[in-house]
């Protein structure tokens, strides 16, 4: 029994009551720490960390190489300021952040449960919680560790809970006390049992174990276990023992471990600065062995006038000094102001972020908030993005839309463009009804009121055939508690339309029917599953007629349909696929009317089926189907499970910005699926495979498979578009050859026409493909050496859906992709169970939705809406990483031009490690002089302006392909700062050697020729960076104005007289400024240094921007030549979907659709057996009234919010927060089809501004022509009832 | 609708700034601007440039290499070390008038006061008239801080101590006779360094601050007694020990000697024959130095700069061109909507 624990735990014991005992095995506490440093070790640890960045060792290094007297060549303050600034800056950053750690440590930490000891209940705190206790939970409380349930207040010993931290799903699931304990009540203190079970995991679904008491075993499952995380919904209290404490715990190890994220412009930079200093030493060497060669031909004989110091008696040691003198005077080519000025960009990035209003919710009133301040240019170059499901994509709220009731639909909106239709008022009908239930057709209440038989038996359907259970607090104030978001939409619409459910009982269900109360007899609840995919009722009604009530999937009830329903089935069926296509979750409602010997018969076979031990859930299944049999069909309902705003438009920006989007969900695969066409995700045309094997080999196969198809389909769509294409492209690629990007992605297809060959083949399919992985698929798939199969199929997707994944499975695919593609991926999601995916992805993102706060809290950014992702990604993202890219040029271009003027100069003066310029120059060089035009220009520079961000998404491919800065665009910088200085040391000495002044003294001292080389190079980069900045607001004009007045007066200032006088050692340069600048000639130089320099980029530019534009260039031009032509229109607020959503629905409505039956999305049986067992009904009105309430409210947002800005229909556009990419019209084309015409055709806007066209193009062209635009943009309302 | 009602406190502020939509002035490189611009600058690059060219071919300069390397010239006795005081003459004859003011000046080749251990061998305080650091000379001044007997040098250092100590006398040869041409060595060093960054002790006589305090090895004289004839041009304010302060920056330079501007050669120096006296001390043929005189008269821009012109005319017609280029780029790539 005392075995002795080995370090890896293999099994846990646990004894109730015992702490002692349990302290034996030594397991953790319940105490969460995620913080780094306290306030002891926070100073060694800190600079232990920072020293493990390259930079600052290497920092450190010259540091200690300046201390040297005989090796200094400058003095030690020109590196200890920066180093000492940067050191202190980034020790307060990190400071602040462990703050808030531990503060949010402490939160959790001091959460407040009680405890069982000895025998009384205390108030402790979580972290003092250990392995063993006894918690009491009341209702809502979090769950404070893994537990296993003891007791609960509930009949049965049941409880409920909510899971949604954890694994993100909403719906309530239900616990069950081992029966032994169940039976204690609250009589735990004397409770003894041991548990042995298996060690700590991050396994969700599984728990195994045994509980010894009383010389008893009794199996345990995870149906006995409430793991933290999970909420406690409905119940009033519970007793649980502790078994997985803190870390241990189930939510923990599915947390992963924290990284740290660096960019990839990060990582690209470290390894530049090893790059400069490999060349760093090349110079060192190679001035070192030209200061060998001087001063053995030169130096020896130079002796009478300069000896060499005693120490250093001979040429080669005089050249290893003279190698580290150069190190330090040339390390300036990496200043540790990069790294200063880049932090300071991307704090100045995220602040923008954080004051977006477009990213504003004002429902919610959150703001974006970038949480890490280090990552923003890496949103400019995401490639794939990982997706949530429920919470993210969707509001994980139901609405009940539209429903056909005997071949007549009810619920369309009939013109979505016109004025927003007015929700009906049901009070004066009805005075149970819930306000916050939301239905614009007033057909449906006009059926109800008239008395249309159908109609009434179809709500009073949906008022009975449910297992929703009613509280009923006051009279007529309902709150219904539904095991799926579902059932509960449905019992609500039904309530509204005058069918209240009111109550239940085992046998009786209690409506108001009409205002008319009327009780039903329950007879039977034949529950729904997986596989019959339909739930009915039998009910006895008040004049003893017993009915079927079946509600299901439509593919599974049409078949059961009696055959005189054939003309109403072919109706209810092009209902059925017209919601299918509106991504609208869609069952079938029928009922049979039973005679009293069908029953009879039947509930005996029932009873018997029921009864049997073996195979119990076929027989029941048979029975069931035997009388759910020639039923009448009613009408089928549709419910939307509504997406969150703009979820379809942004998916279609981002798909169009080249972006792939993977949903990664725990739900169901026709969840899933469902809301993947929804969200436009999948469309009517895209081939979906499913993979759903259950064995590595079946997972295989299906892989190939899949991949098979592809290569064949893309063939035939090739073969087929191919020429089209190519003709179509063609004139505007020789017309002006505009661009080579569309050149190169041509010949990308025509390769893939190419017989296939290799995995090459694979990347270049171009086709309209989705990848739908299960859970336990994806984990066979994950394996080993069947990681390249996934990867290879699932890329070759538009869009992939993996569905039944665990939190861990999440970041494991976010690793695949991380470790195969290369690429930049992001991780969205709004719970628990996004957490660890949202931290192994490169960036995380959390929506601050409903789920608390978990993912946020991992997130390095966050925002309330999903939609707000596009203009995360595509404006605030790109101009991040343009602006990081344009910084990083320009800055490691200025630091060659000043740096290696020195090199030059060695070869002058001995390779004696003289610097050209002034001690305080090189000092003020990078921090005062030149840093504020960069940074101004690295924080707000802009090419186009946000609005053609969204409207051209192909604007953001050149992040994604890392077109700005990489190594090329590197050596290309070098190259421009070395000739630079080849030009910045060469002119003043080719004209100042002879020079004299207009007094006759000569100009070729050292000091005159310092200040000129400096001022030619502070003008040089000056000019440099005027013509790198595209955006000029009033800041970038005082910066660079003010740089270079700051540098003549600085120079000035420490040149005068006055300060010489205090200084006289430090102050050598005095008066030269004066002297120096006074000069024609030095301005003659100045110019010609400067002309040398600027001209041929300018010219080099010029041609390229006439050669080769960019897209973004040819957009910028196109909003310049725009502004010039008409006054500046007013800003426009509108969004360019309006009706977009809408008209792309009609059209996928006119293509026909796949059905997708909603009773598929339940995700466990139904609560049907405890309804009739009446297990359940002894429900405390306490739970429940917290439950509902919290459920209820979320109704009352929705609904609410429903009211307002309907659907994607015109007022969704209409709100502030909406991102309003802008580009007008109503008339907008199909989002899918706007693919062709974005991507297809960069230049083609600019040729369609003659107003030819004006439906088709609007979304890409900026201007048909003044009117149409002017109008358009200033009030879109106008614009779209024009253009229709 | 609703929205505006909703107003929190969340709510980032609107303002321009905040929001990114600060009024902003977006250049582009577009032909209108680059063509024209380059016109211009090529333009006025080739004015500037012929009219540095046309004032530099007016500047008359006037070589004299007095190392002697050669043994045809007339120093070449002199270079051997070992002799001291050695004089030698150099002769030389202008066909035309040599314009005033002309500038004497001296110049080094292959001598490298750039050097930096050489550059900060110097006592900025010493020199600005510290008496601390009479006593006690900054390190920096090593190995001439202290002389063997452990007496404070001054002026220390490397530079002060290698103060070039070559003396110049010019005669005009008018019917055989030595006319001396007025060498005028007043202001020739910086205003700053004559006034501000150099100054003597605040001491008189001058020669008591240097008490207890030795000259450096290579003077022959105390740096209170450069100039015996004016009071005022002694210590570390003596006008050739500034020049030679100001240290050069490149190997091959040349400074100030003196000015000829005085008496009958204001108008500067009339053709004949001339006569040059040198007073051979400075050595630099064991480094594989060059020692010359240098006369030359400055215009508006100072001395001969040929460099300057023609760097000027190039790069101006190379804009010129450049911008016919870009024309026709332009005329056959312009943006496909130009109006």
């Amino acid at each position: 029994m005392f075995r002795k624990r080995l370090p890896p735990e293999e099994e846990r014991r646990v004894k109730a009551n015992d702490r002692e005992y349990n302290e034996k095995f030594e397991y953790a506490s319940n105490y969460i720490m995620t913080s780094k440093y306290n306030i002891i070790t926070f100073l060694p640890v800190n600079l232990f960390e920072q020293f493990q960045e390259v930079a600052n060792t290497y920092f450190l290094f010259l540091l200690i190489l300046q201390l040297i007297p005989q090796i200094s060549s400058l003095s030690c303050y020109t590196t200890i300021v920066p180093l000492a600034l940067v050191l202190s800056i980034t020790a307060v950053k990190d400071a602040m952040d462990d703050y808030f750690r531990h503060k949010s440590d402490n939160h959790v930490n001091n959460r407040q449960s009680q405890v069982l000891i000895r025998g009384l209940l205390q108030s402790e705190k979580w972290m003092n919680v250990r392995v063993g206790d006894i918690i009491k939970l009341e209702n809502n409380q979090f769950v404070a560790a893994d537990l296993l349930l003891l007791s609960s207040s509930e009949p049965h010993g049941l409880c409920y809970i909510e899971t949604a931290e954890l694994d993100g799903e909403t719906n309530m699931k239900v616990r069950q006390s081992v029966s032994v304990t169940s039976e204690l009540g609250d009589n735990l203190s004397s409770f003894d049992g041991e548990v042995v079970c298996e060690p700590p995991n991050n396994k969700l679904d599984r728990f195994c174990g045994t509980l010894y008491w009383r010389e008893k075993k009794y199996p345990l499952t995870n149906q006995n276990m409430l793991l933290r995380g999970c909420v406690l919904r409905n119940t009033e209290a519970c007793y649980g023992l502790v078994i997985f404490a803190g870390p241990d715990t189930k939510l923990m190890q599915n947390s992963g471990c924290t990284k740290f994220k660096r960019t990839s412009i990060d990582r690209l930079m470290n390894t530049l600065v090893l790059w400069i200093f490999g060349f760093l030493v090349c110079m060192g060497t190679i001035l070192a062995v030209g200061n060998a060669v001087w001063e053995r031909e030169v130096g020896s004989l130079f002796q009478s006038y300069l000896p060499w110091e005693p120490p250093v008696n001979n040429f080669l040691f005089n050249a290893f000094l003279s190698f580290w003198s150069y190190i330090i005077i040339l390390n300036t080519v990496v200043p540790i102001s990069l790294y200063v000025s880049v932090e300071v960009i991307r704090l100045g990035h995220s602040y923008f972020i954080n004051w977006d209003q477009q990213m504003f919710c004002s429902q919610c009133n959150t703001a974006a908030e970038a949480r890490t301040t280090t990552l923003n240019e890496e949103l400019g170059q995401v490639e794939y993005i990982f997706s949530d499901k429920t919470g993210t994509l969707t509001q994980n709220i139901m609405s009940f839309n539209k429903c056909s009731i005997s071949g007549q639909t009810y619920g369309e909106i009939t013109d979505p463009l016109g004025p927003q239709p007015k929700s009906l008022d049901f009070t004066p009908f009805n005075p149970l009804a819930d306000l916050d239930f939301c239905f614009y057709d007033d057909a449906l209440l006009e059926s109800v009121k008239v008395g249309d038989k159908h109609t009434h038996e179809f709500f009073r359907l949906l008022s009975l055939c449910h297992t929703v259970m009613s509280e009923e607090k006051s009279e007529g104030e309902l709150v219904y508690k539904a095991q799926s978001p579902d059932e509960g939409a449905l019992v609500t619409a039904a309530r509204n339309f005058g069918f209240v459910f009111r109550s239940r009982t085992p046998g009786t269900i209690s409506t108001t029917e009409m205002g008319r109360p009327v009780t039903y007899t329950l007879l039977a609840i034949l529950d729904f599953n997986n596989i019959r995919k339909r739930m009915s009722v039998i009910v006895r009604n008040p004049e003893g007629r017993i009915r079927l009530y079946c509600k299901g999937a439509d593919t599974v009830l049409l078949e059961r349909l009696h055959p005189c329903n054939q003309e109403l089935m072919n109706i209810t069926s092009d209902h059925l696929n017209e919601y299918a296509a509106d991504g609208l979750r869609t069952l079938a409602l029928a009922y049979r009317d039973l005679s009293e010997d069908q029953w009879e018969s039947w509930s005996e076979s029932h009873r018997s089926a029921d009864k049997a031990t073996d195979f119990r859930e076929d027989l029941l299944s048979a029975v069931y189907e035997q009388i759910e049999q020639d039923m009448m069909l009613l009408g089928a309902t549709a419910i939307e499970d509504k997406l969150q705003e703009g979820v379809p438009e942004t998916i279609a920006v981002l798909s169009l910005a080249n972006i792939k989007i993977w949903v990664l969900t725990g739900d169901k695969q026709e969840t899933a699926v469902n809301i993947g066409y929804s969200c436009k995700m999948l469309t009517d045309t895209t081939e979906v495979f499913i993979i759903s094997g259950h064995t590595v080999q079946s997972v295989r196969q299906e892989l190939r498979t899949a991949r098979e198809k592809m290569i064949q389909l893309s063939q035939t769509t090739d073969g087929g578009k191919e020429p089209g294409m190519e003709g179509w492209g063609e004139p505007y690629l020789s017309g002006n050859g505009l661009n080579e990007g569309q050149e190169g992605r041509g010949e990308k297809q025509m390769e893939g026409s190419l017989p296939p060959s290799s995995s090459c083949v694979m990347d270049n399919i171009s086709g309209e493909f989705a990848l739908v992985i299960n859970g336990h698929s994806l984990a066979h798939a994950l394996e080993g050496d069947m990681e390249t199969e996934f990867v290879l199929t699932a890329c070759a997707c538009k869009a992939v859906i993996c569905c039944r994944v665990t939190p861990l499975q999440k970041a494991q695919v976010v690793e695949l992709i991380k470790k195969h593609k290369k690429a930049v991926t992001l991780a969205v999601g709004d719970g628990a169970n996004d957490v660890s995916m949202i931290k192994s992805a490169h960036i995380g993102v959390g929506i601050s939705g409903q789920e608390g706060i978990q993912a946020v809290l991992a997130s390095d950014f966050s925002f309330s809406q999903f939609r707000f992702l596009q203009r995360l990604l595509l404006v605030h993202g790109r101009w991040s990483y343009l602006r990081m890219c344009r910084f990083l040029c320009y800055f490691f271009y200025k630091n060659f031009a000043f740096t290696m003027v020195h090199f030059w100069f060695g070869f002058f003066c001995g390779f004696s490690a003289q610097t050209v310029y002034d001690q305080h120059f090189i000092t003020l060089f990078n921090i005062v002089y030149t840093s504020l035009p960069v940074l101004a220009m690295g924080i707000f520079d802009q090419d186009v302006p946000d609005r053609r961000s969204l409207e051209y998404p192909k604007l953001y491919e050149p992040g994604q392909l890392n077109l700005l800065f990489n190594k090329k665009e590197f050596f290309i910088c070098i190259t421009q700062g070395i000739y630079t200085s080849v030009v910045l040391f060469f002119v003043p000495y080719a004209v100042l050697s002879d020079a004299t002044q207009s007094n006759g003294v000569p100009l070729a001292d050292y000091q005159t020729f310092a200040i000129t080389t400096a001022t030619a190079l502070v003008i040089v980069v000056s000019v440099q960076i005027a013509l790198d900045t595209g955006f000029w607001t009033v800041i970038n004009h005082v910066c660079v104005w003010g740089s270079l007045c700051s540098y003549f007066s600085i120079m000035f200032v420490l040149q005068s007289q006055g300060l010489f006088r205090s200084f006289p050692s430090q102050l050598n340069f005095v008066g030269c400024a004066r002297s120096t600048l006074l000069q024609p000639i030095v301005w003659f130089t100045i110019a010609l240094a400067t002309a040398i320099c600027v001209v041929p980029v300018l010219a080099f530019r010029f041609l390229k921007l006439d050669l080769k534009p960019q897209l973004s260039d040819t957009v910028r031009y196109t909003q310049l030549v725009r502004q010039k032509k008409r006054k500046p229109a007013g800003r426009n607020v509108g969004g360019p979907w309006r009706g977009a959503g809408s008209v792309s629905e009609s059209r996928l409505g006119a293509r026909g659709g796949s059905r997708r039956s909603g009773y598929a999305f339940a995700h466990q049986e139904g609560f049907g057996e405890l309804i009739t067992s009446g297990k359940n009904m002894r429900l405390s009105s306490l739970a429940l009234t917290s439950f509902a309430s919290r459920h209820s409210s979320s109704w009352i947002d929705t609904l609410r919010r429903k009211k307002h800005t309907h659907g994607h229909t015109p007022a969704s556009a209409s709100g502030e927060c909406s991102p309003a990419p802008s580009c007008v019209s109503g008339s907008v084309p199909p989002l899918s089809n706007s693919c062709s015409v974005l991507g297809g055709s960069q230049d083609m806007p600019l040729e369609e501004e003659a107003g030819t066209a004006p439906a088709q193009n609007t979304l890409s062209a900026p201007a048909p022509s003044k009117e149409t635009t002017s109008a358009s943009e200033q009030e879109p309302d106008s614009a779209e009832a024009h253009t229709e | 609708m609703v929205k505006e009602e909703q107003e929190t406190a969340n709510r980032p502020d609107n303002t321009a700034f905040t929001q990114q939509r600060l009024p902003a002035w977006q250049p582009m490189l577009s032909a209108g601007i680059v063509i024209p611009g380059f016109v211009l600058i090529g333009l006025a690059f080739i004015g500037i440039g012929v009219a540095l060219f046309v004032t530099t071919r007016s500047i008359q300069v006037l070589e004299l290499d007095y190392s002697g390397v050669e043994q045809s010239s007339p120093c070449f006795k002199c270079s051997d070390t070992s002799t001291k005081n050695c004089v030698c003459n150099m002769n030389f004859n202008l066909d035309k008038l040599f314009e005033g003011p002309v500038f004497f000046y001296y110049g080094l080749s292959n001598y490298f006061q750039n050097f930096r251990r050489y550059g900060v061998s110097k006592d900025l305080d010493q020199l600005s008239g510290n008496l601390d650091n009479f006593e006690n000379p900054t390190d920096d001044c090593v190995p001439f801080q202290y002389d063997a007997n452990k007496k404070p040098i001054v002026p220390c250092g490397a530079v002060a101590n290698s103060i070039f100590n070559d003396t110049f006398k010019l005669y005009q040869i008018i019917g055989g006779t030595k006319k001396p041409v007025p060498l005028d060595g007043k202001g020739i060093a910086w205003w700053t360094d004559y006034n501000i960054k150099n100054r003597n002790p605040s001491v008189t006589p001058l020669k008591n601050a240097f008490n207890g305090t030795v000259q450096p090895s290579n003077w022959p004289k105390p740096a209170y007694e450069l100039d015996p004839t004016d009071p005022a041009n002694n210590g570390f304010i003596n006008q050739d020990f500034l020049v030679w302060m100001r240290r050069a920056a490149l190997p091959n330079f040349r400074k100030l000697y003196r000015r000829i501007a005085e008496e009958d050669y204001a108008q500067g120096l009339p053709a004949g024959n001339y006569s040059l006296e040198i007073a051979y001390n400075y050595p630099v043929l064991s480094f594989d130095g060059r020692k010359k005189v240098v006369l030359s008269n400055v215009s508006w821009m100072g001395g001969k700069n040929e460099f300057l012109g023609i760097a000027y005319l190039v790069i101006g017609s190379l804009c010129v061109v450049m911008s016919v280029v870009m024309l026709i780029v332009y005329a056959k790539f312009k943006f496909p909507d130009e109006e």
